[in-house]
C-alpha cells in the first residue's frame, strides 16, 4: 500500500505488477479508482461554459457521448485531463485526484452566475473492468447489454440492484468500461464482479497502481505530472487532436503561438537496451550532448521493452533516431520508436 | 520467508554461500519479496574484483532500482547470463536459478562476519 493523494492505494497485490498486468490484457482486471473526481456543471449555459473551459470540441456531444480532453491554463499549459460525458441535463467530468480541488476551484472561479458546479468524488465511487472479457462479464452481471453501448458511450445499468453508470472507456488500452455508482454500494460490488467473474470462468483479479501505470504507458495514454503537466503545452505533448481549434476556449491563443512558433520539445517513446529507464533520466545525443529528459519509463510486461516517454529536442524527434539514456551513471543505447507501443482496442 | 541455512548474510539482504572453494551471491527471499516483481538485473564483468561491501550490480523492480552490495570482498568468477532473459527468476528461486554472481574469495575470514541464517532471520524479521 501507499498513500496517493489522500487515499492508501494498492501498489499491487499479491498476483504482483507484471502478472496483473497481464491478466488485464488477456481476461479482465479490476480497478480500485476511487481517488479519481467526478464534478457535475448542470444550470443555464452549462453547455457553453463547459466548451470554453476545456481544450476539446464538446458542443457536438450527443446525450450519453464520453469524449478526452485537456484542461488549460490562460498559458495553454495543461492543468489537468479530463474525460467529460454528456448526460441528459448535465455534464459530468472525471477528473484527477492530485487535481480534483484545484479544478473544481478553477471551474467555480470563472463560472457566471445561475451556473451549478457541484464535486460528486465523496459521493460517488468509481471502478474500472477492463480487459478483452470485461464487456462480456458485464454482460453477465447487468440488467442492460454494455456490449450494445459504443465505445466512448455512457448508459445506466443495474447490477443487482445497485445503480451504475457506465462508460465504455479506459485507461488500459483494452475493451471494458468505467463504472460509477453511490459509494455505499463499493465493497458489494467489488466482491460481486470478482465472484461473478470466477464462476463463469472469466478469469478476473483487482489489479493495482502499478499495473495500471504499465497499462496506460504501453498503450500510449498520459498521466498527468509525467507526459502533460502545467510545465507542458498540449502540442509538445503531441495533443493537438484533443484542441478544438475552430472554438474558443481557455488557453487557446498560446497553443496556437505554440503551433505558429513550433514546439521546443517533443515527447517521443524510447526504446532502451540494458537498463530500465525512469523519470527524471537524461537523455543524451549519441554526440554525448544532453537532449532531453524521461519523464516516465519501466518494463512493459506485453511488448517485453524497456521504454520511456522523453521529451526531446525536435531535431531528435524522429522514429529510428538513436540516441542514449543515462542509467545510474552509465550511458545506455536507446531508440526513438512511434507510440504507442501497443495499440488500444478502440483503434484495432 | 524462505531460509537457505547453508548461506550466510548481510544486513542489506545479499546471500552468500560456500561451493568448494567459491561462494555463490544473490538476494534473500525477503528481499525479492519485498522488492516484487524483478524487471531487471545488472550485473558486473567476470574478472572484475571488488571489496566487501562494494556495489556490484543493480536489481530493478517494477517499483525502483536497488544497488547490490559484495558480501565478500573477491573476484568474479561467473554471472548468471539467464537473468537478462528471465529477470523473474530472482523471484521464483532465489537461492537457486536467481543467483547472481560467482565469486572466488579474496579474504575468505569475511565470511565469519556475516549473519548466519538464524541471524539473519531475526534481522529481516525486524522490517
Amino acid at each position: 500500500m501507499a498513500p496517493f493523494a489522500g487515499y492508501d492505494m494498492p501498489i499491487s497485490y499479491p498476483t504482483g505488477a507484471v502478472e496483473e498486468h497481464l491478466i488485464t490484457r488477456r481476461s479482465v482486471g479490476l480497478f480500485d479508482i476511487d481517488h479519481m473526481g467526478q464534478i457535475e456543471v448542470s444550470g443555464p449555459g452549462a453547455d457553453e461554459f463547459v466548451s470554453r473551459m476545456v481544450s476539446a470540441t464538446v458542443l457536438d456531444m450527443k446525450d450519453w457521448d464520453a469524449r478526452y480532453s485537456l484542461l488549460l491554463d490562460d498559458k495553454g499549459l495543461v492543468l489537468d485531463d479530463l474525460f467529460i460525458y454528456k448526460l441528459p441535463g448535465r455534464w459530468w467530468i472525471v477528473v484527477n485526484a492530485s487535481n480534483r480541488e484545484a479544478d473544481y476551484a478553477w471551474f467555480t472561479r470563472h463560472a457566471p452566475q445561475g451556473l451549478k458546479i457541484e464535486d460528486k468524488s465523496d459521493a460517488t465511487y468509481m471502478i474500472a473492468v477492463q480487459g478483452p472479457r470485461a464487456i462480456e462479464l458485464m454482460d453477465l452481471v447487468a440488467d442492460r447489454k454494455v456490449s450494445e453501448f459504443p465505445r466512448f458511450t455512457a448508459g445506466e445499468i443495474k447490477v443487482e440492484g445497485i445503480p451504475i453508470l457506465f462508460g465504455r472507456t479506459g485507461y488500459t488500452g483494452e475493451d471494458g468500461g468505467e463504472l460509477f455508482f453511490p459509494a455505499e454500494s463499493a465493497e458489494r460490488l467489488w466482491t460481486l464482479l470478482l465472484e461473478r467473474g470466477e464462476k463463469a470462468g472469466i478469469e478476473t483479479r483487482p489489479i493495482g497502481l502499478a499495473a495500471r501505470d504499465s497499462l496506460r504507458f504501453e498503450a500510449g495514454m498520459p498521466l498527468h505530472g509525467h507526459e502533460i503537466s502545467p510545465t507542458i503545452n498540449p502540442i509538445e505533448a503531441g495533443f493537438k487532436w484533443a484542441c478544438g481549434l475552430e472554438k474558443d476556449f481557455v488557453g487557446k491563443a498560446a497553443v496556437e503561438a505554440v503551433i505558429a512558433a513550433g514546439p521546443a520539445r517533443k515527447l517521443v517513446g524510447l526504446e532502451v537496451s540494458g537498463g530500465v529507464p525512469r523519470e527524471g533520466y537524461e537523455v543524451l545525443a549519441e554526440s554525448g550532448e544532453k537532449i532531453g529528459v524521461c519523464v516516465a519509463g519501466m518494463f512493459c510486461p506485453t511488448v517485453k521493452k524497456y521504454a520511456a516517454n522523453a521529451f526531446v529536442l525536435p531535431a531528435f524527434a524522429k522514429a529510428g533516431t538513436k540516441v542514449q539514456v543515462l542509467i545510474h551513471g552509465k550511458t545506455k543505447e536507446a531508440l526513438v520508436v512511434k507510440r504507442p507501443l501497443y495499440v488500444p482496442a478502440y483503434r484495432r | 520467508m524462505k531460509i537457505d541455512t547453508n548461506a550466510r548474510y548481510r544486513t542489506s539482504h545479499e546471500f552468500a554461500r560456500k561451493e568448494g572453494a567459491e561462494i555463490v551471491v544473490g538476494i534473500s527471499d525477503h528481499a525479492q519479496e519485498s522488492l516484487g516483481d524483478i524487471v531487471f538485473v545488472e550485473l558486473p564483468e567476470v574478472g572484475k574484483t571488488l571489496k566487501q561491501g562494494e556495489a556490484f550490480g543493480v536489481v530493478e523492480s517494477v517499483k525502483a532500482a536497488s544497488d547490490l552490495y559484495m558480501p565478500l570482498s573477491g573476484k568474479v568468477i561467473a554471472v548468471n547470463e539467464a537473468l537478462q532473459g528471465d529477470p523473474a527468476l530472482v523471484n521464483r528461486d532465489c537461492y537457486g536459478k536467481g543467483w547472481m554472481i560467482r565469486i572466488a574469495p579474496t579474504a575468505p575470514a569475511e565470511w565469519d562476519g556475516l549473519l548466519d541464517a538464524a541471524a539473519y532471520e531475526k534481522e529481516a524479521g525486524k522490517e
